[in-house]
């Protein structure tokens, strides 16, 4: 469904500390499996995800979606691409404080400007999916660990995306929290979403519910594991 | 259209929740604006309503005053030099007017006595009684219907009965003044028949006003003619210039704070800096969070615009603007012991949005641009 | 020059605008020179940031001067007082030679930066953004218009003086005279009502043609066309309803031909609630017309047409305000210029 073609994304272009994070990447994600990058530091797995995720536009090469090409469009299109097809979860949950987790699950969805009513079910449905609705008028900062990462996994699905993304989901996370993201992985592969998450964890890229492992060196694929 | 409102409800929701979390660090950026919408009003509102009051004493004022002239000093006119004006064409309702100053020990003030226009049939008086003014009235505690005492420098009594007391924004807006019969004037300033303090007259076309004068002139040779021109230019040029000082002054403070709304929205602190980046990073994009900056820029504007006008309203015309008038009080010496009528219109409060608004978010637009368009995948590092 | 904040506001808001302006068609320069949107490239990513930004601009812009027009025509008003023979707008118009001509500058600023804000909402809606850059060549030739109001004004400002001896509407709007006030203003009632009657009935029909969706795409495109030129007649014909036929009606008196007297407290601002339809309905009629001009480009395939069919059926729903306050206005009027 997605599928990068010789994609290169270079760093402070054109200036003495040009850096090329992705060199000539082609690349096809398969619809409802689990994808996960691997590789050393620095080697452009984050990179290649903000490519994936239309966070950002690739400086030559092709991005296409189900088929459109998504490489050239200007932010503005980008963002609407991203936020009905992706959803992403962070290394660091990325929650505003100071908002409850209710607030924190709608925000997505405020561009788009659905109805107010269907918008709040929608996002206690969510919670309640991940067994957090209890918590929903909760300030986010007074959470446990495992409540922000359901909260934030809950953010990333309100839009209802086809593919979730999620950049190192369990490097501050302690064991139980991670057989515990694990089962939310294998309950979206479920429903049919598609996941693409970055690792250095060998938990992560060896659990069963994993597809397939691709790792990265240099800015380029090396090599592809089934 | 509903989906654009609802984003805009939500954005504005975002906004408000935004200011709540971070309001704190720009209060005093809100309190310095609000005082700055607060002075720029105090001066909008003091003066619109002193230009109102000049007006209307400038409408009721004649075409044409001609006032004997002697060593460069004012002189009594006489009767003759009224016969002169008779015959001139275009000029209308010539008369002698008698009017002069009274210093009252009693009130420790000054009044003005003077004798009403005979063309004007609303200021009728008989002998014995009087019109006055409200500072008059509530200067001496009288009230209409009560007798009114004055004593000349001469030691002359006059015992006045008070027939009415002129209301607060009527044409004649001297609060100073007393209106009593010719008759009573003469006697009470020993001024014999046939002299008049000067001669006032009305022209019918105004564009005739420039000719008339001059005839006039060569009529008396004796007498300076003073048209309503003149006088209006004559204040033009003292309202010009103390405002003109007095803006200057605030468009240096207004550039100030333009500056300082800038670098505040320039600087914006790591936390959030960090949510703009988790937003755009979770499906925003730049023109999302312009829209919700601009809210937040509008909703500080309104708020602060609000309370400095409705405190420089106060200020104004509750308290007589103790604090900007020492500045102005050059305006206040020309009306003493005006009270000012309190109105506002919505050409002030235009202007003064313009003042004040417009600036403050021309200086935050660059600023919130530069935040809205941070990098997406900043947050993922 | 009077030193009065109004006048001080007026001349600060032209001075940022021409500003914002100058600035803007620095950078229209920079991107028609550079503009390739295929690129990926930093320099091509960072010049479709600062599009944000002169949007932004643009729209605050506008907004601005949609006000200054208002304050404008509020403020010289309101200055009647301090000029000779002056009793409304028209004699501190007339107390400069600059007066009128900075009026019109205004006015055409407001059509232009209408023009631009309706090129730039719909270039936003294309995913390749196709009419950028005819969006920043109008951003150029816009620019010495917004300099050249901005001079006008000044020029204006600096040149009043209090107690200048001026004509005011009495003598300007008067039949028999000559100039186009006068000429305006010698229309017979019956004719100019017919005449703006007739034009919003074209401009109706053919906006609610324009906007219907159903009529295929070549008439649609000519009903546009047709519906821009009927508002521009439509203004027209207003202005000379309004000198020769409506504002008599609001004086309620036979000989009073003034299109700024009608702005007074003493008419219920009744003027403003004229012209602020009339203004809208042409800006809105003109900026459909506007796309229509453009070759259709495949990315505004559906955006296009959707968004001139609105703008024209919010053009004729502006006209119809108009005429609903016409009609009132004719209705409630003591006055009996027709028939009788
Ligand atoms: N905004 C940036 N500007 C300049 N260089 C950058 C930027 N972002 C990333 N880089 C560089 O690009 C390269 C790839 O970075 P990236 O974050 O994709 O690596 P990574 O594989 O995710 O590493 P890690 O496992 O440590 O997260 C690195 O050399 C990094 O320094
Ligand atoms: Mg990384």
């Amino acid at each position: 469904m997605l599928e990068l073609a010789d994609v290169t994304k270079l760093y402070n272009q054109g200036r003495p500390n040009e850096v090329a994070a992705v060199r000539g990447v082609t690349l096809d994600i398969e619809a409802g499996k689990v994808t996960v990058l691997t590789g050393p530091s620095g080697s452009g797995k984050t990179t290649l995800l903000t490519l994936i995720g239309c966070l950002a536009r690739p400086t030559t090469g092709r991005v296409r979606l189900n088929g459109e090409i998504l490489s050239g469009l200007p932010e503005k299109f980008l963002a609407d691409v991203r936020r009905r097809t992706f959803g992403f979860a962070f290394q660091r949950f990325n929650l505003i404080a100071g908002l409850s987790a209710l607030d924190n699950v709608m925000l997505p969805a405020y561009p788009l400007g659905p109805p107010h009513r269907r918008l709040t079910a929608r996002a206690m449905e969510m919670l309640a999916n991940l067994g957090v609705d209890h918590r929903a008028a909760t300030a986010v900062e007074n959470l446990s660990g495992g409540e922000m990462q359901r909260v934030a996994i809950a953010r990333a699905l309100v839009n209802d995306p086809a593919i979730v993304i999620a950049d190192e989901p369990t490097a501050n996370l302690d064991g139980a929290l991670v057989g515990q993201f694990l089962d939310i992985v294998a309950t979206l592969k479920a429903r049919g979403k598609t996941v693409l998450m970055t690792s250095h964890d060998g938990r992560i890229s060896g659990a069963p519910v994993v597809d397939r492992v691709v790792a990265v060196a240099d800015g380029r694929i090396a090599e592809a594991a089934a | 259209m509903g989906a654009w409102a609802t984003r805009q409800r939500y954005l504005i929701d975002f906004a408000a929740l935004s200011l709540w979390r971070h309001g704190a660090r720009s209060l005093g950026l809100w309190l310095i604006y609000v005082l700055v919408v607060f002075v720029v009003a105090s001066v909008i509102l003091y003066g619109a309503a002193i230009r109102r009051e000049a007006n209307a004493v400038l409408d009721a004022a004649p075409d044409v005053v001609a006032q004997a002239m002697r060593m460069g000093r004012h002189e009594m006119s006489t009767g003759a030099d009224i016969e002169k004006l008779r015959g001139l064409r275009g000029a209308d309702r010539l008369e002698g007017r008698l009017w002069g100053y009274l210093y009252d020990t009693s009130a420790a003030a000054n009044f003005t006595l003077q004798v009403p226009s005979g063309f004007d049939p609303r200021f009728r008086l008989e002998r014995g009684e009087a019109i006055i003014g409200e500072g008059v009235a509530r200067l001496r505690k009288v009230e209409a219907g009560k007798m009114l005492f004055l004593i000349s420098p001469a030691r002359r009594f006059l015992k006045l009965k008070v027939k009415q007391v002129l209301p607060l924004g009527s044409a004649l807006v001297s609060s100073d003044l007393v209106l009593v019969g010719e008759a009573d004037f003469r006697a009470f300033f020993d001024l014999p028949a046939g002299q008049y303090t000067d001669i006032a007259m009305r022209v019918r076309n105004p564009a005739e006003v420039g000719k008339i004068a001059e005839k006039s002139l060569l009529a008396l040779p004796g007498h300076r003619m003073v048209t309503r021109a003149d006088m209006r230019r004559t204040y033009e040029a003292i309202f010009s210039w103390r405002e003109g000082v007095l803006v200057a002054l605030l468009s240096g403070a207004l550039l100030a704070f333009a500056i300082l709304a800038f670098d505040k929205a320039a600087g914006l602190s790591a936390g959030e800096r960090r949510e703009i980046g988790i937003l755009k990073a979770i499906g925003w994009d730049t023109g999302d969070v312009i829209g919700m900056k601009l809210w937040e820029g509008a909703v500080v504007s309104v708020g602060a615009f609000l309370a400095g006008t409705v405190a420089a309203y106060a200020h104004v015309f509750l308290f007589s603007a103790p604090l900007i008038e020492p500045v102005i009080k050059g305006w206040s010496t020309l009306f003493p012991r005006v009270t000012l009528t309190p109105t506002v219109d919505a050409l002030q409060v235009a202007t003064l949005g313009f003042f004040t608004v417009v600036p403050y978010l021309a200086a935050i637009l660059v600023p919130i641009w530069r935040t809205a368009s941070a990098d997406p995948d900043r947050v993922m590092r | 020059m009077i030193l009065h904040p109004p006048i001080l506001a007026l001349v600060l808001a032209s001075l940022i605008g021409c500003g914002l302006i100058a600035w803007a068609s620095l950078f229209a320069w920079r991107l028609l020179a550079r503009w390739d949107l295929a690129s990926g490239a930093e320099s091509q990513i960072a010049l479709e940031r600062r599009t944000y930004l002169v949007s932004t601009v643009m729209a605050f812009v506008m907004a601005m001067q949609i006000g200054a027009l208002v304050l404008f025509v509020f403020n010289a008003d309101r200055m009647a007082a301090m000029f000779v023979g002056a009793m409304c707008a028209v004699g501190t118009l007339n107390a400069s030679v600059y007066g009128f001509p900075a009026l019109y500058a205004k006015m055409a600023m407001f059509f232009a930066a209408s023009l631009w804000l309706v090129a730039d909402h719909v270039d936003g809606r294309g995913r390749d953004y196709p009419l950028t850059r005819f969006k920043y060549r109008l951003l150029l030739a816009i620019a010495p218009l917004a300099l050249v109001e901005a001079g006008l004004s000044l020029a204006y400002f600096l040149d009043l003086k209090a107690d200048t001896l001026t004509s005011c509407c009495g003598s300007l709007f008067t039949p028999n005279k000559d100039g186009i006030a006068a000429e305006m203003a010698s229309f017979d009632a019956a004719s100019a009502l017919g005449l703006i009657a007739a034009a919003l009935l074209l401009a109706g029909g053919t906006g609610l043609a324009a906007g219907s969706g159903r009529l295929p795409t070549g008439v649609l495109r000519v009903a546009s066309l047709a519906h821009g030129a009927a508002s521009l007649f439509v203004f027209g014909a207003a202005l000379i309803a309004i000198v020769s036929a409506l504002s008599l009606y609001v004086y309620e008196h036979p000989h009073h031909h003034c299109p700024f007297c009608i702005l007074k407290r003493e008419y219920g601002y009744v003027g403003f609630a004229l012209y602020l339809p009339l203004f809208a309905g042409t800006a809105l009629g003109a900026g459909g017309a506007m796309l229509r001009t453009l070759p259709l480009p495949a990315s505004l395939n559906v955006a296009l047409p959707s968004i001139a069919g609105g703008l024209a059926r919010a053009s004729v729903a502006a006209f119809a305000l108009f005429a609903a306050v016409a009609a009132a206005i004719v209705w409630r009027s003591g006055l009996i210029l027709i028939g009788g």
